[in-house]
């Protein structure tokens, strides 16, 4: 036989409660206990009524460029309820309302994005890293930082959140690549929400899936409704258990969608049809969570009623808090340079000269005087 | 004739007459068809040249510049945009390994005519990892030039040479002055790469600069003249080549030397100009060359402290007077 099969694959798309209220008893009972589901919408609800608030911020001119993650609350939120918060989370800018279930402080958030890098000191308990910007390079770290943890023995995981857009940079490949060759408990998780600011899916990926991308690199795939939070937590255990025991990485394509503009400097309907964002507000993860949850008579109207209560004074509160923050120094953004401040330094940040004269602290008179501004 | 357009209107205005001119220039990069280019540098241009010359790409900066350079050896002229140089870090094997020693490893068989461009430097308020000014890393390697204008006709004139040179050019912009208006030829003309413009005459100090940071100096040059020193600003333009001459000429005149320069101090453009200044004027000096720079830390997020590590006109002003003896 001259042409024999050596590769069949196969990509698994879960989907448990779908738009319709469709619910897959199989998969999904038992996988969220009731309790745990109100509290999960309830965080969808908050996060929600957050991104809302923020965007009114920035047009207001009281915060910076912001990314906003409505319709896209239920695959980072699935995540980091499936993972123990001994896990790391490796994060882009999307994962708002995962990070949020982990402990972050809302006002964190909007400290970040309204300019003050101390909005990325994030609790060291929380074990998440630093708002990632440049696409792509927080695949490699969350590889590191895994690799680290089953160095030193330690049977956590690192989940590693990116677009579809970013998995066209070389370091998700390498980071495919390492994990799968070398053994690494990591979660690649991709929040295929279609688009990378204006330039669609299919740019970034011919394949019919993104998934498959995982399987190339010999790890496994899986690929869910990532509007259901039900297939999300499924599919993050089964990777969560694989990392955890085997010390295998499991890539996972969510497919959401941005119901929103890329960031507040986009203007998405120039090039988004309003069809296909009605399409995809009718799939939306909340929406569907709710109708899912009154079917079960878990909810009603009036809980409805007190949690966009309590989401408002919650969000009133973080704004607040943000606000309040008092703002950084001219000297504190020599802060964190070097485990130990060097000397040259030390009389930047006192005269704020950087020219060669001056560098030498014989040089300066008087640095108190070239300090007023 | 001028017409008074923006800095970005004149970018489009260089590649789009490029364009028309030669079959072998094209433009590559994230966002910079269907959207107009994430900055709208280049808008319109999808629909005059087709998507064959304006070429939307996954977001691999690697990717897209290391193919560039392989067409560019084949004698196309590709155009490739950085959304911003600070995503040029993820691509430094090709911009910096590749491009500018491609005609030398080859023996001269194969040139690599590309311009790479984009925004360089801090943005106002993108955080550190947005704003890197790129001049100080790349300024110290051979085989490439870098040119830098600070105004739109200089942006115009120097694009259209750029993309009409046979080696890599690194085009810096700045996202602070995109739109910026200023007058600009309504014929055709061209900028030489490699001369520096003295932007402002005076007598008492040299101000040498290039970038956005000629705007700080001409901010700078206004407050100390009131003050009775006057200032001659410079504007390089390109920092490599480097026009030392025009630099030397006027310091010679003026006998005190300021570099205003927007990258960190240490082994800088602003560093190198200050050694060769020293060196060409070395009687000619009345004090060391002074140096005002972004501080040596990454660029702060925050509004106010962007501000105040950027070479603002009041540390260059304070520097000035420090140089002179006049503080
Ligand atoms: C290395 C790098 N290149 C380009 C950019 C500019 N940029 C920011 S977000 C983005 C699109 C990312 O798309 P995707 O990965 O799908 O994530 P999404 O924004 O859709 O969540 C681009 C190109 C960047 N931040 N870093
Ligand atoms: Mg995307």
């Amino acid at each position: 036989m001259p042409i024999t099969k050596v590769l069949e694959a196969q990509i698994d798309h879960v989907s448990i409660l779908d738009e319709h209220g469709n619910f897959d008893e199989s998969l999904g009972k038992g996988l969220i206990p009731d309790e745990d589901l109100i509290k999960l919408y309830g965080h969808m609800v908050i996060c929600r009524l957050l991104d809302e608030v923020a965007f009114k911020l920035q047009r207001s001119g009281r915060m910076g460029t912001y990314p906003q993650n409505m319709g896209q609350e239920a695959p980072s939120l699935g995540a980091a309820y499936a993972l123990e918060t001994t896990d790391w989370m490796v994060t882009c800018y999307r994962e708002n309302c995962g990070l949020f279930w982990r402990g972050l402080p809302m006002e964190k958030i909007l400290q970040h994005w309204m300019g003050d890098e101390r909005g990325n000191d994030i609790p060291r308990e929380l074990h998440a890293t630093p708002i990632a910007v440049p696409i792509g390079t927080q695949m490699l770290h969350a590889t590191g930082l895994a690799w680290a943890a089953k160095y030193r023995g330690e049977k956590r995981v690192a989940c590693t959140f990116f677009g579809d857009g970013a998995t066209s940079e070389g370091d998700f490949h390498e980071a495919m690549n390492f994990a799968a060759n070398l053994d690494i408990p990591v979660v690649f998780f991709c929040q295929n929400n279609q688009w990378a600011i204006s330039v669609p899916g299919k740019i970034q990926c011919s394949a019919p899936t993104v998934a498959q991308r995982g399987f190339a690199y010999g790890m496994d795939c899986l690929r869910c409704d990532g509007n259901d939070i039900f297939a999300v937590v499924h599919c993050m255990n089964k990777a969560i258990a694989s990392g955890r025991d085997n010390k295998r990485p499991t890539f996972i394509e969510a497919v959401t969608y941005r119901l929103g503009d890329h960031t507040t400097a986009d203007d998405a309907r120039r090039y988004r049809d309003a069809e296909e964002v009605e399409l995809w507000k009718a799939r939306d993860p909340i929406t569907r969570i709710k109708a899912f949850m009154k079917s079960r008579k878990i909810w009603d109207d009036s809980k409805q009623a007190e949690l966009e209560e309590h989401a408002d004074e919650a969000v009133s509160a973080a704004v607040k808090r943000a606000e309040g923050i008092e703002a950084p120094n001219k000297e504190d953004f020599f802060n964190w340079m070097y485990a130990e401040l060097p000397e040259q330094l030390v009389v930047q940040r006192d005269t704020m000269r950087t020219s060669s004269i001056g560098q030498d602290p014989s040089q300066i008179e008087s640095p108190q005087a070239s300090q007023q501004s | 004739m001028t017409r008074t357009i923006e800095y970005r209107d004149a970018l489009n205005e260089a590649m789009s007459e490029e364009m028309r001119r030669d079959e072998r220039v094209f433009l590559l990069g994230e966002e910079v068809a269907e959207y107009d280019g994430a900055y709208k540098v280049s808008r319109g241009m999808l629909q005059e040249f087709g998507p064959k010359r304006v070429v939307d790409t996954p977001i691999s900066e690697s990717g897209f510049s290391g193919m560039a350079i392989g067409a560019a050896m084949l004698g196309l002229r590709p155009i490739v945009e950085f959304m911003s140089w600070s995503f040029s870090l993820v691509a430094a094997d090709p911009i910096l390994n590749n491009a500018p020693k491609m005609l030398y490893m080859s023996g001269g068989q194969f040139g690599c005519p590309i311009v790479i461009r984009g925004n360089d430097g801090a943005g106002g308020q993108l955080g550190s990892t947005h704003s890197w000014c790129v001049e100080g890393l790349y300024a110290n390697v051979p085989g490439m030039k870098m040119v830098i204008p600070a105004f739109p006709a200089d942006a115009k004139g120097l694009l259209k040479s750029a993309i009409r040179d046979d080696d890599p050019v690194f085009f810096l912009e700045s996202e602070r002055l995109l739109a910026y208006k200023d007058e600009v030829p309504e014929e055709e003309y061209l900028i030489p790469i490699g001369k520096a413009l003295v932007r402002r005459p005076g007598t008492d100090c040299t101000l040498v600069s290039f970038g956005r940071p000629v705007h700080f100096c001409l901010e700078a040059a206004e407050e100390l003249a009131r003050e009775g020193i006057s200032c001659e600003v410079i504007d390089g333009r390109t920092i490599r080549p480097l026009d030392i001459d025009t630099i030397v000429q006027s310091v010679k005149k003026t006998n005190y030397c300021v570099v205003v320069d927007q990258s960190w101090p240490f082994a800088s453009p602003g560093a190198e100009i200050a050694a060769q200044v020293h060196a060409a004027c070395f009687d000619d000096l009345d004090n060391a060359v002074g140096r005002v720079h972004s501080a040596d830390v990454p660029t702060p997020y925050a509004s106010e402290l962007e501000q105040e590590y950027l070479p603002n006109a009041r540390r260059i002003c304070e520097a000035v007077r420090a140089t002179t003896y006049n503080a």
